[in-house]
């Protein structure tokens, strides 16, 4: 078989236009969007432990350690409203940097680190109070293992807060794009959706 | 004109210094660099994982356990199962698609180079952090590749630095690691594809391993939570699996296939990719319902999702759940059987050339065919009850991963080697080794089927010798087998170090890897291509890009 190649200018210049053209090398895009999917996986984790946590509570015996009663939930529910509300906080934050208000960007951006760091607080105060260990049946593993792992989030989140915060000092740092900052954002999102469940479930739903 | 918007080549900025051999040793983000460095790696550990093989086949070619003792038995078959999967066929699948899919969708590398760096290094780590379980007092891991509590919460030692613990953090470094992948590839393949480049004109390779990250990206996190559960239990003493603490060992067994049933198509997927690329090639024709084989491969990664647990029908299942799961694996077969089809239909009529890929893919292709039909029968609640934990098990998961995956890598091996090192092969080592894994493969495991289905468990070291004529045809298969991989060594050393110059493109393929320099210079491509027409135009007149200058080279000379 012969080959034609001689395909004219014309038919290529169309095909080149009516195809759409996917591609970019745009660095901050590839980069957040593997940033979400790298927070679409980690949610599985959390997932899997939450059905872990469905089994155990609805097929397991002897689900509350002997001695314990259950948990106390007013604390932990104020501790929620902080760290829901900072979502918003942070927000707000994104948005003055956007407007380039810097100072707005710095205070906000501080007190949703303020708040991150009083929910942590506060966990550490609960588990200082609590008369049952990650030993105690699998509810006291089931507990620990959620409450820190989300912890070891929230941790990480305020440490992400404190580099953007530092970087943000550098003049001219943000000028043209602020991928850290907006994907420090999101994990602030993502870490404060699992809380939600992680409430209902645990809390809640005793 | 498109072509005005893409960026001009940073060949400038030397992030890429020249390849030498030393670079090979080195912290490279050259996709290819590390692409090379994952084969080689995974490849190193196959001969391990392989000579565990030769121990456990020489145990069993008597009925008495006397060429090691038991505890010894035991760890051979853990360290076996879980080299082969953890350090040769995951490492080895990404790192050839870490060397191709850059190339095949026309991009400079993948999207994010340094994390690329990173999570091939973490597997020498994981690797020699599971070898030296075998320096620890206890040595390593007993409790086979699944780990199943109790029994690998079992610690005689006493040690908190045991086997099993190494076990348990070298699996759940594999699991970052393959991470850190997933998110690269999904990110590359939806990013980073060249102008013209769309998703129905990626070569369905590339499509095979897409579907396969994505479902290491949403499997794996389950595994991993279950690893860490598991690592709780044996380290602190929590009661997550452990029944004699009120523990729920059953809960682990979900977790563990949620992820290593769908694992499977993660190790098939490519492979099913590598015949697509194969098959037309060899054939000299378009491959049959192209669009349909493609997405077959997300349809595999979405199934696969919804049948883990047709390994837990004899773990005390319902009756209605175990039914709800034979349906769903089964359905598994419709996407898998119109691949075959696929397959068959582009090499029927076609003008074969039976180089060494081609066999090789042949050769995988039937054995795959054969692994398909004992599948389905597993799949089979009545059957699976009977011969669940026999031989008929490790025979056809065999079928599978050595058959298939093992033997669709040796094609992929082949078929792209003048690509990646400038070489040809020597065809008669290749066809040697292609006939010797063949006739060792099947003397190897096609005894198996027989001997589970007479009753001979697995993961014994000793046995009736009512069951002694088929393993010792088995045993003499397998170490058929363990020499095949000598000639396939003498070739690739040979041929790399002094081989016949490869031309850039041997097999008159069509494909944009095979429109640049064998090998291919560090930046890939001097110009990004702009593609304007399908893949596998075999046969057709039409080119593939519409600026690349050497497209004489893909002309179909037919
Ligand atoms: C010469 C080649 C090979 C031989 C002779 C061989 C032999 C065996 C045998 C006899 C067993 C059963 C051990 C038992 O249950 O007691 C076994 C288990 C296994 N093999 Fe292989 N094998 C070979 C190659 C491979 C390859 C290439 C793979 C994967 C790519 C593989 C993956 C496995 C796995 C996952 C297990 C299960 C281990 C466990 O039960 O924990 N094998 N092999
Ligand atoms: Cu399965």
């Amino acid at each position: 078989m012969t080959v034609n190649s001689s395909i004219s200018r014309e038919e290529l210049q169309e095909s080149l236009e009516t195809r759409t053209v996917e591609h970019t090398h745009d660095e901050a895009a590839n980069s957040m969007f593997g940033f979400i999917v790298f927070l679409l996986s980690e949610s599985i984790i959390f997932l899997s432990f939450f059905a872990g946590y469905i089994v155990y509570k609805t097929t397991t015996p002897d689900w509350l350690p002997p001695g314990v009663e259950g948990l106390e939930v007013r604390e932990p529910a104020i501790n929620t409203v902080i760290l829901v509300s900072s979502s918003f906080v942070i927000y707000f934050a994104e948005l003055a940097l956007k407007r380039h208000n810097m100072w707005g960007f710095r205070l906000l951006w501080l007190t949703t680190m303020a708040m991150g760091s009083y929910f942590l607080y506060g966990q550490a105060v609960e588990w200082n109070s609590l008369h049952f260990t990650v030993t105690s049946g699998v509810f006291g593993g089931m507990f620990y293992l959620l409450t820190g792992f989300h912890g070891l989030h929230v941790f990480t989140g305020v440490v992400l807060q404190l580099i953007m915060l530092v970087r943000s000092l550098i003049p001219g740092n943000y000028d043209k794009g602020h991928f850290g900052v907006d994907a420090t954002s999101l994990f602030w999102h993502f870490v404060d959706v699992i809380w939600i469940i992680l409430f209902l479930l645990i809390y809640i739903w005793q | 004109m498109t072509n005005t918007q893409i960026e001009k080549p940073k060949i400038a900025e030397p992030h890429h210094p020249p390849t030498t051999w030393k670079t090979y040793f080195t912290f490279s983000t050259d996709h290819k660099v590390i692409g090379i460095q994952y084969i080689v790696t995974s490849f190193l550990f196959f001969l391990i994982g392989g000579i565990f093989a030769m121990i456990i086949r020489g145990e069993l070619i008597t009925p008495e356990a006397d060429l090691v003792d038991r505890t010894v038995y035991n760890a051979m078959f853990t360290m076996h199962g879980t080299i082969m999967l953890f350090l040769w066929t995951f490492p080895v699948l990404v790192g050839l698609a870490n060397y191709l899919v850059p190339l095949m969708i026309g991009a400079r590398d993948m999207a994010f180079p340094r994390l690329n760096a990173v999570a091939f290094w973490m597997v020498p780590v994981f690797g020699i952090i599971l070898m030296a379980s075998f320096f620890l007092p206890g040595g390593p891991a007993q409790a086979g590749w699944w780990s199943y509590p109790p029994v690998s919460l079992q610690n005689p030692t006493g040690n908190l630095i045991n086997g099993q613990f190494l076990w348990l953090i070298a699996v759940a470094i594999s699991g970052v690691s393959s991470i850190m992948g997933g998110v690269n590839f999904v990110t590359t393949i939806v990013k980073m594809r060249a102008p013209g480049m769309t998703f129905f004109r990626m070569p369905a390779y590339v499509w095979a391993v897409f579907s396969a990250q994505i479902i290491q990206l949403f499997g794996l996190p389950a595994l991993t939570a279950g690893a860490v559960m598991l690592l709780l239990d044996l380290s602190i003493g929590t009661a997550f699996f452990d029944p004699a603490k009120g523990g729920n060992a059953v809960l682990f067994q979900h977790f563990f296939w949620f992820y290593s049933h769908p694992a499977v198509y993660v190790i098939i997927l490519p492979v099913f990719g590598i015949f697509s690329e194969i098959f037309p090639v060899y054939s000299r024709k378009p491959l049959f319902g192209y669009k349909v084989v493609a997405v077959s491969s997300l349809l595999i990664a979405g199934v696969s999702g919804f049948v883990w647990v047709h390994h837990m029908f004899a773990s005390g299942t319902p009756a209605w759940m175990r039914i709800v799961f034979m349906i769903s694996t089964m359905f598994v077969s419709v996407p898998t059987g119109i691949k075959v089809f696929a397959w068959v239909a582009t090499i029927w009529g076609g003008k074969l050339r039976l180089t060494t890929p081609m066999l090789f893919a042949l050769g995988g292709l039937i054995m795959f065919v054969f692994a398909g039909i004992t599948g389905i029968m597993l799949s089979s609640v009545p059957i699976d009850i009977h011969v669940n934990n026999t031989y008929f098990v490790v025979g056809h998961f065999h079928y599978v991963l050595y058959g298939t995956v093992t033997m669709g890598m040796f094609a992929a091996f082949y078929h792209w080697f003048p690509k990646m090192t400038g070489r040809m092969y020597y065809e008669g080592l290749g066809k040697l080794h292609f006939w010797l894994s063949f006739i060792g493969t099947n003397l190897n495991f096609l005894p198996m089927h027989p001997l589970g289905l007479q009753g001979m468990l697995r993961r014994v070291a000793s046995y009736d010798p009512e069951y002694a004529f088929w393993n010792v045809i088995a045993s003499i298969g397998g170490f058929l087998l363990g020499m095949s991989t000598l000639p396939f060594i003498l070739n690739m050393i040979g041929s790399w170090v002094q081989g016949e110059k490869a031309p850039d493109n041997p097999w008159r393929a069509i494909g944009l890897e095979w429109l640049v320099a064998s090998p291919p210079p560090v930046e890939n491509f001097e110009e990004i291509p702009v593609v304007i027409s399908e893949p596998y135009g075999y046969g057709k007149s039409e080119p593939l890009t519409a600026n690349l200058e050497k497209q004489e080279l893909i002309k179909d000379l037919n």
